[in-house]
């Protein structure tokens, strides 16, 4: 039986939510107009006053935000209430520029939380569950995002943290953890040392898990959920817009569920900025429609994806959005062609590979070349060499039927890709341009 | 009987084979043969020892990845036409040899040893014990 967490608004009809959007739409435009002079700015050179904005259907008029809006107001640029009343900040890791400093009051602090507990609810949990949070804890939005729900939910919740695996593992058996939060591939990497430590999936006390702040693909769900025994559940979002939990995966385990009372989706054409139509690939944009402290209006996430508004069997109604392939960030261009290490990950476990493996892209004589580091595993490996080079050749065939260039294919020796205890490195792009 | 050899995979990078070989003299394992297989993009290890499985223990702990392959092991006299005498025998029981290397016999001067990769091993046996040659036991090997 389906259980949620906040069911009228989880389930409520079109025509509830639409009602709920229209009311705090308008009422956070005015907010933004009153209080966020940088965003006010970026209307009044569009011509546009909060007068304009009457329903969801006028949010095309407004302006976008970016994370180069982010960098230029950095770092209180953004900000909507008055200091003394933020409690917190969250930060990106700042892989791919500035860092982001996101800004929380009580009550932003409280929906992010429903949000995670939503989540957690989804993925079966209850006040009967052991939560291991395996999120790094600190800046990063991971781990504080689903303690915050765990709580809500009324968990037994095991702040562990990212690292220290062997640790991770004792914790899990010993308390016997029945919820596991953190990134997929340290999932996969928790999954790989505990089948080396000799448990089965019928040994490991956990039955789902919730991952989250990278990419991942269908084939590292399987594995995942093989290794270790559980249902794994997505979970996705932005510092910019809270963390965790602006969307999730319900039982369905088809897409994941936006939490439209709070925010409301769109996808547009990153080239033209035009909305499309539903069901149509292209960036998701998001408004945050009651975060007070941080209130981000059609923030370009720059994650590439599609909507369904299908009913979902789980009974929830809000929209679901496909897994993105990616952040148009990680999205390489490779002799022109867009490339997704996800499309990569793809290939490599569907040949059977496991999801270890690194991406070098360089630039030799004016040209770029593509070098996917796969390791060895013990499943792969043959005595005979011409069946490992005619896999080789395969996954190399697979590889240029995926992306549609070619890339060289180099097995390298187990454990000797970095193992990562948050976000995955997947990418070295060597080039100088 | 067959005995077991051990595969190694080796990534083709400078230093592999000696953090292979590294690892085993660590923990005083005595190989008897070895040989490579190399392609230009990775190789493969194919090793003999006194203890077969500490030494697979050893490699995978040492993170490499190692497998067992049954191989037929054949001791013959260190004489000119020694070998080609062995191969009239394999000739005759219609033994085809997907690879094969060879070692000195230790102490036994006098000896060599052959080490054959058949497709089906089982069988080989079978044909080539028929026409009266003895294949080595494990046990044969680690006393040598």
């Amino acid at each position: 039986m389906e259980k949620y967490f906040q069911e009228s608004i989880e389930c409520a009809s079109r025509d509830e939510i639409i009602a709920i959007q229209n009311e705090k739409l308008v009422k956070q435009v005015r907010h933004v107009w009153d209080n966020v002079p940088y965003y006010r700015k970026k209307m009044e050179a569009k011509g546009v006053t909060p007068d304009d904005i009457k329903s969801i259907d006028d949010l095309h008029k407004l302006p976008f935000l970016s994370k180069k809006d982010l960098r230029e107001a950095y770092p209180y640029g953004l900000v909507g209430v008055p200091l003394k009343d933020c409690v917190r900040i969250q930060s990106t890791s700042g892989t791919t520029g500035k860092r982001v400093v996101a800004f929380y009051n009580q009550h932003d602090i409280d929906l992010w939380e429903d949000c995670c507990a939503r989540a957690i609810v989804a993925a079966g949990g209850s006040n009967e569950d052991v939560c291991q949070i395996s999120y790094g804890y600190g800046l990063f939005t991971g781990g504080p995002g689903l303690n915050g729900g765990s709580h809500k939910v009324g968990c037994l919740t095991v702040p562990t943290s990212s690292g220290n695996t062997d640790r991770q593992i004792m914790f899990i058996q010993d308390l016997q953890s029945t919820i596991i939060c953190c990134t997929p591939s340290y999932a996969a990497f928790l999954g790989e040392r505990m089948k080396e430590m000799g448990y089965g999936p019928d040994d490991i006390p956990l039955k789902a898990g919730i991952f989250g702040a990278e990419a991942w693909s269908e084939e590292m769900r399987r594995d995942i959920q093989n290794t270790m025994g559980i249902k794994a559940y997505d979970i996705y979002g932005l510092t910019e817009l809270s963390g965790p939990g602006v969307a999730f995966e319900c039982s369905a385990q088809k897409g994941m569920h936006i939490n439209e009372d709070h925010f409301i989706a769109e996808i547009i054409d990153p080239e033209t900025e035009e909305v499309l139509p539903e069901g149509s690939q292209g960036e998701l944009v998001f408004t945050a429609i009651d975060k007070e402290a941080f209130p981000m209006i059609r923030y370009r996430t720059r994650d590439i994806c599609r909507l369904t508004r299908e009913k979902c069997s789980c009974g929830r109604t809000h929209v679901r959005m496909a897994k993105p392939m990616g952040r148009s960030d990680d999205m390489l261009i490779i002799r022109g062609v867009n490339v997704f290490p996800s499309q990569i990950e793809t290939v490599l476990l569907n040949h059977g590979y496991a999801a270890n493996y690194q991406i070098i892209v360089d630039r030799k004589n004016n040209s770029d070349t593509l070098d996917v580091q796969v390791e060895m595993t013990p499943e792969m490996f043959t005595d005979n060499v011409g069946e490992i080079a005619e896999n080789q050749k395969q996954l190399v065939d697979g590889l240029k039927s995926m992306l549609g260039i070619k890339a060289k294919v180099t097995l390298v020796a187990p454990k000797s890709i970095a193992r990562s205890e948050g976000k995955a490195v997947r990418v070295i792009d060597k080039r100088k341009i | 009987m067959s005995i077991k050899q051990i595969s190694v995979f080796l990534e083709n990078k400078p230093g592999t084979l000696k953090k292979m070989t590294g690892v085993l003299a660590a923990k005083k394992v005595d190989m008897r043969a070895l040989s490579l297989a190399e392609t230009k993009d990775f190789g493969i290890a194919r090793i003999i020892v006194d203890d077969v499985f500490e030494a697979v223990n050893i490699l995978k702990d040492a993170d490499f990845v190692a497998k067992l392959t049954s191989v037929l092991a054949v001791k013959i006299p260190d004489v000119p036409g020694g070998l080609d005498q062995l191969l009239s025998i394999f000739s005759e029981a219609e033994v085809n040899i997907e690879y094969m290397y060879a070692f000195l016999g230790g102490s036994d001067v006098k000896s060599a040893y052959m080490i054959f990769r058949v497709a089906d091993t089982k069988g080989a046996e079978a044909r080539l014990t028929k026409k009266g040659l003895r294949v080595l036991t494990q046990e044969d090997i680690t006393n040598i």
